[in-house]
């Protein structure tokens, strides 16, 4: 199992430095003057020069690719020309926002998906299958920004149950903080939830079919005991590699979700950056994700072997 | 012997073509007839726009601002009194052009990237697929808001930077299927009786990996039509006064309890028109099947 991580840790970093060359020279293409962002009112050459030696600008473009990367294998993602705080600060402030965000919507997610894409496959081709197909359906048709907005109508503005938005830490009231992001982690959750549904009703279909379980249903076992035991532990598998897989998703989502709920986490900081021209935090936010997104790809294999013995034999 | 050498004759003559088995089958299949129903009917109102009795997704009335729905503006108003049906269906233009004209852009530059790697494999595959890998990683609508944000806010370059960030799914579904048909006896065939490359992929490769493009483009047309809708949201899309579903939610996030049919209007229809690609994706993928025939 190491020398499979190992080999794929190096076919890996290749396509890691293709990401970077490409973030860096993206956003060299950004219209507009950074400095002139950052000198704001004050226009004086002096100055704009200065700033300009400061952050390398003057540079050879290949000079700043490699004066950046370099950094950025030290730790140093730069410094955000808005805030005037390193990057990886801000990441590191946003992060656990967006990741508690992720969490409860993943935990929503699987609640939702995994029990609803069993029952679907186990009484495939009745109105439960087809109810459950119509709602994944349409969970993956309903924009997640739109059903922000009617929940904020409907729980906060009409019923006045849950706050429309705002963020409180969880290390400094739990309970207030699950409250503040449970209508945002449902609404992040939704979209996860049909594709885990879709994945869970797919992989239990074939194993409903197989040899072991029409096995265990002539041994006499009961229904549940050949469900829960023989099927569902079978069909998780894909479905478990699949969650790590929906990582990319949850952080697109989180960048409308953010939004619409007003949460300070790392999807705000995505559009915060942007229309600032924040050159370096959208280079760092956008490398990082790309890393993270290629690890969890990395995850998933290694847990897919894991978990199915027969690919762990290869 | 006779009677041997007709039977395969009788067969071929027995079932029909593949396009109409195809047909006949998508169109049993009531969800994807339902998707291509709501699918059809936007379309034509979207074409039918500039001619229906309305007034202009633009013109403003001072004296009916924010009305609810009513005989005289069926869906209401909006903030500045303009009629918010007639915007819908000017915005239904910007959504479904958006979605088409994304894929065809991912399309047009996916497929012959792909096709390219999986038919020479070697270095060519590999670099394209290095490339790949590489946009993959980068999540799909942070991609399209990076990409917006450097081409500059507006419809059309809302709708490259969509199609570019879903050019790597085409360049993998493209590769793939390349890779499965050059091994097929008939390529090969081909290749013995000397047939030249491009030949061998436009008579050959081409058509047989069109069936699982137009599932994946069909789909991917009901993922871009919510991505221009985010990217509008997020002012990077279809730029006032032009009508966009996406900037009518993004104002009418401000007057959620004034006026709440601002926001749930544009929603609905958002929704509807992305499920319908939704059942025809799917009710496309069971008719081209081949394990079904």
């Amino acid at each position: 199992m190491l020398s499979f991580i190992g080999h794929r840790l190096l076919v890996a970093i290749p396509t890691i430095l293709l990401i970077s060359v490409l973030v860096f020279f993206l956003q060299k293409l950004l219209p507009g003057d950074p400095v002139l962002a950052l000198a704001g009112e004050d226009r004086n050459p002096e100055i704009l020069e200065y700033l300009r030696e400061k952050y390398r600008l003057n540079d050879p473009l290949y000079l700043q690719y490699f004066h950046w990367i370099g950094n950025a294998l030290r730790g140093d993602l730069g410094i955000s020309l808005r805030t005037q705080q390193p990057v990886l600060t801000l990441l590191a402030q946003k992060l656990p926002v967006t990741l508690q965000l992720a969490t409860m919507a993943l935990i929503i997610a699987v609640v939702i998906g995994i029990p609803a894409g069993i029952l679907s496959a186990y009484h495939k081709g009745t109105w439960i299958d087809w109810l459950a197909n119509v709602v994944a359906l349409s969970g993956l048709s309903v924009p997640n920004f739109w059903l922000g907005i009617m929940m904020i109508l409907l729980v906060s503005v009409k019923l006045g149950w849950l706050p429309a938005s705002g963020y409180q830490p969880f290390s400094e009231d739990p309970l207030q903080s699950i409250r503040t992001m449970l209508m945002p982690a449902f609404v992040l959750g939704t979209g996860l939830a049909a594709t885990l549904m879709r994945h869970t009703r797919s992989a239990m279909l074939g194993v409903l079919q197989s040899d072991y379980v029409r096995t265990a249903r002539a041994k006499g076992l009961s229904e549940k005991v050949v469900v829960i035991r023989h099927a569902l532990r079978n069909a998780l598998v894909p479905v478990v590699t699949v969650i790590t897989l929906l990582f990319g998703e949850l952080l697109a989502g989180a960048v409308l979700t953010e939004q619409i709920f007003t949460i300070p986490g790392f999807g705000k900081l995505v559009v915060d950056a942007v229309f600032n021209r924040d050159y370096a935090v959208v280079q760092g936010i956008v490398l990082c994700t790309a890393i993270a997104f290629v690890l969890m790809n990395i995850l998933s294999d290694a847990l897919y072997r894991v978990l199915n013995p027969k690919m762990s034999d290869r | 012997m006779s009677a041997l050498t007709d039977i395969p004759a009788a067969k071929a003559e027995a079932l029909p073509p593949k396009q109409s088995r195809v047909w006949a089958k998508l169109r049993r299949n009531v969800s994807a007839m339902v998707g291509g129903s709501i699918v059809l009917t936007f379309v034509i109102i979207a074409l039918l726009a500039p001619v229906l009795p309305m007034p202009g997704p633009a013109e403003t009335d001072w004296g009916a601002v924010r009305k609810a729905p009513s005989a005289a503006h069926w869906l209401g108003t909006d903030e500045i009194g303009r009629d918010i049906l007639s915007r819908m269906i000017w915005g239904a233009q910007a959504s479904l052009l958006a979605g088409v004209v994304s894929v065809a852009i991912a399309v047009a530059v996916g497929v012959p990237l792909g096709v390219l790697a999986g038919y020479c494999r070697g270095w060519t595959d590999a670099i394209i697929s290095r490339f790949t890998e590489a946009l993959l990683a980068a999540p799909f609508l942070i991609l399209a808001i990076a990409l917006a944000a450097f081409l500059g806010p507006s419809l059309t370059n809302a709708m490259i930077a969509i199609g570019l960030s879903a050019v790597p799914i085409f360049i993998r579904l493209a590769r793939a299927q390349t890779m499965q048909v050059v091994t097929e006896d008939y390529v090969e065939g081909a290749h013995a009786v000397g047939l030249s490359h491009p030949a061998i992929i436009g008579r050959y490769v081409l058509p047989n990996i069109v069936p699982p493009l137009l599932v994946q483009a069909t789909l991917t047309i009901a993922a871009a039509i919510i991505a221009e809708a985010s990217l509008s949201f997020l002012g990077l899309g279809q730029q006032p006064p032009s009508p966009s579903w996406g900037s009518m939610l993004n104002t009418a996030k401000a007057f959620l309890e004034q006026a709440p049919w601002m926001a749930m209007w544009p929603g609905i229809a958002i929704f509807l028109v992305v499920l319908g690609f939704n059942l025809l994706g799917d009710g496309l993928r069971d008719a081209l099947d081949p394990r079904d025939h």
